[in-house]
């Protein structure tokens, strides 16, 4: 068995005794990705020196008998819109082709901490925005599993990247399913923390009320382990809680007695593929035999959640991108620094709008017209504020139902992954893609994507666990359950 | 409730964002469908409903007034598209 399809779980324990060094690991994730990336296309910017190099500082400090981090020589792959202090970090996107952040993120600084080895930079949808990553401005991403199929987005490189093996540790964001999404379609484990859990600081923001970072991994062990580093409050971030932090690691292996999951009718409809009714059915069974006990819930506004997101997170969206004006960072259009033309326009404006034009993506300028529309003059309380108020109903019919269950249970996508060109022309049937993932982010609930199963094709299929917030404690352990009674998890691509 | 062309393209300024002939048709005709599917939530009553900007409830965070550690004037430079010495340069605004 190749040292890269062991977990990371058991990497650190391999380093640990020593017979392992991070020199030798990265060395064997490295050459995976030479052989393999020209397929997949998972990194935009992998420097294969400065990562050894990382290694190698780490196996020295190891050799001297220095006490080190938790995470200690295992490479993790990075979403590239968390800011890196000297690394490229362009969130796909040509407006920011340039950029070099000045600070780390928080989660970025707890990695380092940890003495983990950075390996590259992950693509994703530009801005996070999409569920396909086919809106990168850099490059498409293919699914391991079948080329011509699209990893899921928007952390479509970092989920990719995992099933390739190019890294047992991989960061992504969920904004409205893109952890969840993609881990569902590359057939990884993807975790969305509870809203507050992670530190959004150095996290280049799409819509603040419901972006959180987590991990994406190829099992439910290596998930805790990752969210034990990213997990706490962060004076730099005011909207993360002050909320204890569980020992994810310590606990993930012990099953859960007395477990009660939720069904929500509604999610089984005519939408849902047949194959992946059928994988989270046998799912239900499985957890059935494992002496769960189910229960129907209702969450009647569940089905609102898409006309929700798509108003409430563009908003959030058209003004956090207002940062991006051409003056202080990223790219400025070059004919706009004179002001020889009339017009009733002036230069500022003009450099404004040029260098917005020019920098972002066709789905990137759909949701600041969107959300620039929905907040202007008139129109504020009939999508905005409705929004809000639907947003409520969305948090109570999660509060509802977890006063009779422990954890929901359902789908994560309707459809297994697609084939690249297939949706991208239609905003509205991509949108559709987060149908069973935007309402835990609008309630800040907490959400996994495991294994459950693959369609006739051999894609994979993902079933969805939800908690309520600050339970991942719970939702890890009961992953952890249907993981140790299943192999879906340990199946690969041959790609 | 359907959004024109001139509606789309009195909202890119708002936006600033430059749209080409060419983007103001395509755009017109996907924000309208957006814009339409949206609409199903006005089949909720939210008449009583409190709206919902944010899941946690935040409480204000006071910090002593103390000179902490920060970016350097070259450090916060240092992305800047055009500067002149010590500022972010931009076209004349007067």
């Amino acid at each position: 068995m190749s040292i890269i399809s062991k977990s990371a779980t058991q990497q650190r324990e391999m380093m640990r005794t020593g017979e392992l060094t991070s020199v030798e690991l990265t060395t064997a994730y490295l050459e995976q990705i030479r052989s393999r990336e020209s397929a997949v296309k998972a990194f935009v910017h992998l420097d294969e020196q400065q990562t050894l190099d990382a290694a190698q500082q780490i196996d020295t400090r190891r050799a001297a008998g220095e006490p080190l981090g938790d995470l200690a020589g295992i490479p993790v792959a990075v979403k590239d819109n968390l800011c890196c202090q000297g690394i490229p970090t362009t969130c796909a996107s040509k407006f920011l082709s340039d950029f070099i952040p000045p600070y780390d993120a928080t989660v970025i600084a707890k990695l380092k901490t940890a003495d983990a080895v950075l390996i590259g930079r992950t693509n994703m949808d530009e801005f996070a925005m999409g569920s396909s990553t086919e809106n990168s401005a850099i490059q498409v991403t293919n699914n391991p599993w079948d080329l011509q199929c699209i990893p899921g987005g928007s952390s479509g490189g970092s989920a990719a990247c995992i099933a390739a093996d190019f890294a047992p540790l991989a960061l992504g964001s969920d904004t409205g399913g893109s952890i969840r999404q993609p881990a569902a379609l590359c057939g990884i484990v993807g975790l969305k923390p509870s809203y507050g859990r992670v530190s959004r600081y150095g996290l280049v923001a799409f819509a603040s009320s419901l972006d959180q970072i987590g991990p994406m991994t190829s099992n439910v062990e290596d998930a805790a382990l990752l969210l034990q580093v990213l997990a706490g409050h962060d004076s730099h971030d005011s909207t993360s809680a002050d909320v204890t932090v569980d020992s994810y690691v310590e606990n993930v292996t012990q099953p859960l007695s007395n477990l009660t999951l939720g069904i929500v009718d509604e999610h089984y409809g005519d939408g849902l593929d047949i194959e992946i009714k059928s994988s989270i059915e046998e799912a239900i069974r499985v957890y059935e035999s494992l002496g769960a006990t189910i229960k129907h819930v209702e969450m009647p506004h569940a089905s609102y959640g898409i006309a929700t997101y798509y108003i409430i997170a563009p908003c959030e969206a058209s003004s956090n991108l207002a940062r991006f004006d051409g003056a202080h960072y990223g790219q400025r259009a070059d004919t706009c620094m004179t002001d020889q033309q009339s017009t009733s326009e002036d230069a500022l404006t003009r450099m404004y709008r040029s260098s917005r034009a020019a920098g972002f993506g066709d789905e990137v300028k759909r949701r600041i017209m969107l959300g620039t529309y929905a907040l202007s003059e008139g129109y504020y309380d009939a999508f905005y504020l409705k929004a809000l108020k639907v947003r409520r109903l969305i948090q109570q019919d999660y509060d509802n139902a977890f006063k009779d269950i422990d954890l929901l249970i359902g789908p994560v996508t309707a459809r297994s992954a697609f084939k690249q060109g297939e949706t991208i022309a239609d905003p509205m049937a991509m949108y559709m893609e987060d149908l069973f993932t935007v309402t835990a982010n609008l309630a800040g609930v907490a959400g996994i994507s495991v294994p459950c199963g693959f369609t006739d094709a051999g894609l994979p299929i993902g079933m969805q666990l939800q908690s309520a917030p600050f339970q991942e404690d719970k939702l890890l352990r009961a992953a952890y359950m249907f993981q140790n009674a299943t192999d879906w998890h340990q199946r690969r691509p041959k790609v | 409730m359907a959004l024109t062309r001139d509606d789309v393209e009195k909202v890119s300024l708002l936006a600033r964002l430059q749209l080409t002939d060419d983007e103001l048709n395509s755009m017109t005709m996907h924000l309208s469908q957006i814009i339409q599917y949206v609409h199903q939530l006005d089949e909720i009553n939210t008449e009583d409903v409190a709206p919902l900007a944010h899941t946690l409830d935040i409480t204000n965070v006071l910090a002593n007034d103390v000179v902490g550690e920060c970016l350097s004037r070259d450090a916060a430079l240092q992305n800047a598209p055009q500067r002149d010495e010590e500022c972010f340069r931009v076209p004349a605004v007067l």
